[in-house]
């Protein structure tokens, strides 16, 4: 019988060494999150998956369980709280997303709505980030980038080429890629590695596959972030 | 302005660093301060050379580069000068030395003049509070700024003379001791303190344990280590950085960690200190050197650590030199190195590593990372440095005036030393004693002392307002002047900066948000978004286009950044803030023009850029009529 913690009210079983996060998942529970994903270690950076421990904040995917642990995650004042960090994201970079290819395929997209975010609240930034379209498969966007690093992770840990990483400070931190000319075609980055395939948002997109699938028949068109990331991560 | 070095002598320069750093990776940040020391700025050549030489990717050299506010990947002229832009030095007229000298000098603020020759920008507090306007030259330090110093400056500037013989007098910086105590006041001579922890030790055989605890850090045996260890901890001392963490705990966590085959122990002392108003450390590093150097070497016995670091802000780059020199007489006394004091196995060693302008870097874990030559973005806790530290490694972090107040211990006695202060805050504290007073400087005190008497013995009348440990700490009003410092009630890392009834505390606060702002590491996105988005309403406020909308949203984005933040950074720096709000409600209020809502965006604003590059700013080429008070 493995020991458990309970999150709003329900047990959850967790195996030794499992975060929050990932236990909630194994038992069919979904925490917002958009820096996590299963196959890299947790960064803890984008702090929408905060839930409160023993009354205390905390990221729950770099949190390990422990027994007895009383989690709070589906009140009103973390979701408010997720509400506004997602809203942050939203106003500190550039995005539209009736233009934007990956709408309906983006996990930023797909939490502002599971949260009920009705507006981005806050004041726009509208930072100056030009394209990337250098490479021959894959355009760079950075306008949308969240800095939730999963392709430096990818890139890095997986792939082991560090074509990504993040530079600058505070609100200037920003993607950069692994070449003088600071342009993708210039690094050995290819369509095969699997820092191509774990960006969250529209940043990595595949040149001239944007709308194979249309708009409406897409990942969180057909069902919520919520079903989607527990079946998938689990 | 000079020729660009060539590639070659790039190169060379590039390969003479690297070597002196053993081509070694986590050394990157010291590797790259040096070679900016020499050619004023990481160009794409010197970038490409550290590429090949250190084998890292290119990602990362620029990852960290970009990092710390002091690495330059674009040039900054020969001549790099920050303004320190604390609010001391605001109050002391360092804006209207800024415009100055960016006149005198024909350059646009920020910007490198057109003949590569100069920049002139600002900076965070560089921790001369108490003899500013202060500035870096290349990272030196000038203080008691004028308009005579400013135009001296200009003058050695426009007729390019080389640093080295600008003169001295500009770069003294004094130590403006107004009370010393046990600590400033020491005449320890250096090794006592390491001789008497030695001679705790009740006999040889015991004496043998003690050296195998050293050598291969098992808690084991009783005398020497751990009877210092208790010692540390009848002290009762804590931290002195701002947190208060039982040091002797932290020495006994750290000691019980288990090591990994090849791994040692290590000691940090925490010197980069970057909390505005803050510059006690300064003057303990200036002072008494070997006082913080030996408390670093009884802690190293006490846990059975080999390897030490000193982290100095790269704003004291002045120190560096003075510094190594008291290490290197320390080695030639045999207080490091191998050996030490005779006694087998006892093997210690001090490296200076210098930090390059970031503020965050104060945080243990941040720093650490920093030593490791990475960004400095505080780490996901647990695990903690006493366990996971340096290259994974054990570690103690502790501030300057901690290690300083062990040395004390370990020569006169844990009883001795809890006998000072009050039950719950034992020994005594460094106050940075800045802003509206007579006397500015350093005063150390014994715990409990009362903000009244500080003020009385700083010569501060008509005191409005007291901030205590920074824009991090707390703002404090005259009904609260009986209130003592010590850890059972404000707990301060040491700044004290008084303000008097003629400043406005809304513009104290808008200046520590900016700090913040500019602070901000930008790993997580409460603080990363959130710091800026309280920066924009401040501005608003302060251009008197603020409703009493925007003033709720700033309520609501401190209580987020307390509650979501990743670490202190963001978690306090809504502090000044809500402390002002409680307090000098007034001057927020004051500036609520509008009754109902203004929206951010302002045409008049969004003119500037035509009338910066019409070079007009007369009345006819602003729109609106409302304008704030620009105080």
């Amino acid at each position: 019988m493995n020991p458990t913690f309970t999150l709003d009210g329900r047990a959850i079983p967790f195996l030794p060494g499992q975060t929050i996060l990932q236990a909630a998942t194994a038992a069919g529970v979904f925490i917002p999150h958009l820096c996590y994903h299963p196959e890299f270690k947790p960064h803890g950076s984008c702090k929408l998956c905060t839930v409160k421990v023993n009354g205390r904040h905390t990221a729950s995917c770099t949190m390990q369980a422990a027994p007895g642990m009383s989690v709070e995650s589906e009140t009103e004042e973390i979701n408010g709280e997720r509400r506004a960090l997602t809203q942050m994201l939203f106003v500190e970079g550039n995005h539209y997303c009736p233009s934007c290819e990956k709408s309906g395929d983006c996990q930023l997209q797909a939490t502002a709505y599971h949260l009920g975010m009705m507006s981005p609240h806050y004041d726009h930034f509208f930072p100056n980030r030009p394209v990337d379209a250098s490479h021959p498969e894959v355009l760079l966007d950075f306008n949308r980038c969240i800095l939730c690093s999963l392709c430096v992770r990818a890139s890095r840990d997986v792939d082991g080429k560090n074509v990504f990483a993040l530079s600058g400070r505070g609100i200037d931190t920003h993607l950069i890629v692994n070449a003088a000319s600071g342009k993708l075609a210039d690094t050995d980055f290819t369509l095969a590695d699997k820092a191509a395939q774990v960006c969250p948002v529209g940043v990595i997109l595949k040149k001239r596959k944007g709308f194979a699938v249309p708009i409406g028949e897409r990942t969180y068109d057909k069902a919520p972030i919520a079903s989607v990331a527990v079946a998938g991560e689990k | 302005m000079t020729a660009s070095p060539s590639l070659q002598s790039v190169n060379t320069l590039v390969a003479d660093v690297v070597r002196r750093h053993a081509a070694d990776p986590t050394r990157m940040v010291q590797i790259l301060r040096e070679v900016q020391e020499s050619l004023d700025w990481l160009s794409p050549e010197a970038i490409d050379a550290l590429e090949t030489q250190l084998k890292v990717p290119r990602t990362k050299i620029e990852g960290v580069a970009g990092f710390y506010s002091f690495l330059y990947t674009e040039p900054r002229g020969r001549y790099r000068i920050l303004f320190s832009d604390n609010i001391t030095d605001r109050m002391l007229g360092n804006e209207a030395l800024y415009e100055r000298l960016c006149k005198s000098l024909w350059v646009e603020p920020g910007r490198m003049s057109e003949d590569g020759l100069v920049s002139v920008g600002r900076t965070s507090c560089t921790g001369l509070c108490d003899q500013g306007p202060a500035m870096l030259v290349n990272n030196l330090a000038i203080g008691r700024l004028s308009e005579a110093r400013v135009d001296q400056i200009a003058e050695l500037v426009r007729a390019g003379v080389p640093l080295a013989e600008w003169p001295a007098e500009l770069f003294a910086v004094e130590d403006n001791i107004r009370r010393a105590d046990i600590l400033l006041g020491s005449d320890m001579q250096p090794g006592q303190a390491l001789l008497a922890a030695r001679a705790l030790a009740p006999d040889e055989g015991l004496q043998a344990s003690n050296m195998r605890s050293w050598r291969e850090g098992l808690p084991t045996g009783l005398g020497g280590p751990p009877a210092i260890l208790d010692e540390i901890k009848h002290a009762n001392l804590r931290g002195r950085g701002g947190a208060g963490f039982t040091t002797g705990l932290k020495w006994e966590a750290c000691r019980n960690a288990p090591l990994q085959p090849g791994q040692t122990r290590i000691i940090v002392c925490n010197a980069d200190e970057g909390e505005p108003g803050t510059f006690k450390d300064r003057v303990l590093l200036t002072r008494q050197p070997d006082l913080v150097f030996e408390g670093m070497t009884v802690a190293a016995y006490a846990v059975g650590a080999t390897r030490g670091f000193l982290y100095l802000r790269g704003e004291y780059r002045y120190l560096l030199d003075p510094l190594n020199a008291v290490l290197a007489r320390r080695r030639a006394e045999n207080l490091l190195g191998e050996n030490i004091l005779g006694i087998p196995g006892a093997n210690f060693d001090i490296e200076i590593h210098l930090g390059a302008g970031a503020y965050v870097c104060g945080e243990e874990s941040a720093l650490i990372e920093s030593l490791e030559g990475k960004r400095g973005t505080p780490r996901n806790r647990p695990p903690f440095p006493v366990t996971n530290g340096y290259l994974d490694q054990p570690t103690i972090v502790n501030n300057v005036e901690t290690f300083a107040a062990a040395a004390l211990i370990a020569l006169k006695g844990g009883a001795w030393y809890a006998a000072i202060g009050t039950k719950h805050s034992a020994g005594t504290k460094l106050l940075s004693v800045a802003g509206d007073c007579a006397r500015p400087g350093i005063y150390e005190y014994p715990f409990g002392v009362s903000v009244r008497q500080v003020l009385e013995d700083c010569g501060a009348g008509d005191v409005q307002a007291v901030q205590v440990s920074g824009p991090s700490g707390v703002c404090i009003a005259p009904a609260e002047f009986d209130r003592v410092i010590g850890f059972e009630d404000i707990p301060t890392a040491g700044a004290f900066t008084v303000f008097d009834n003629s400043r406005d505390m809304f513009e104290v606060a808008r200046n520590y948000v900016h700090f913040f702002q500019h602070e901000s590491c930008g790993f997580c996105t409460p603080c990363r978004v959130g710091t800026s988005l309280l920066k924009n309403l401040m501005d608003k406020l302060h251009r008197g286009a603020g409703s009493p909308y925007d003033f709720a949203e700033i309520e609501k984005l401190n209580l987020l950044l307390q509650s979501m933040s990743h670490c202190g950074l963001g978690h306090t720096a809504c502090n000044p803030v809500l402390d002002t709000i409680a307090r000098f409600r007034p001057a927020y209020e004051r500036r609520l023009m509008q009754k109902q809502f203004t929206p951010a965006f302002d045409l008049d604003q969004a003119l500037a850029l035509a009338r910066q590059m019409t070079g007009r700013d007369d009345a006819l080429a602003h729109l609106s009529t409302h304008h704030g008070d620009h105080a």
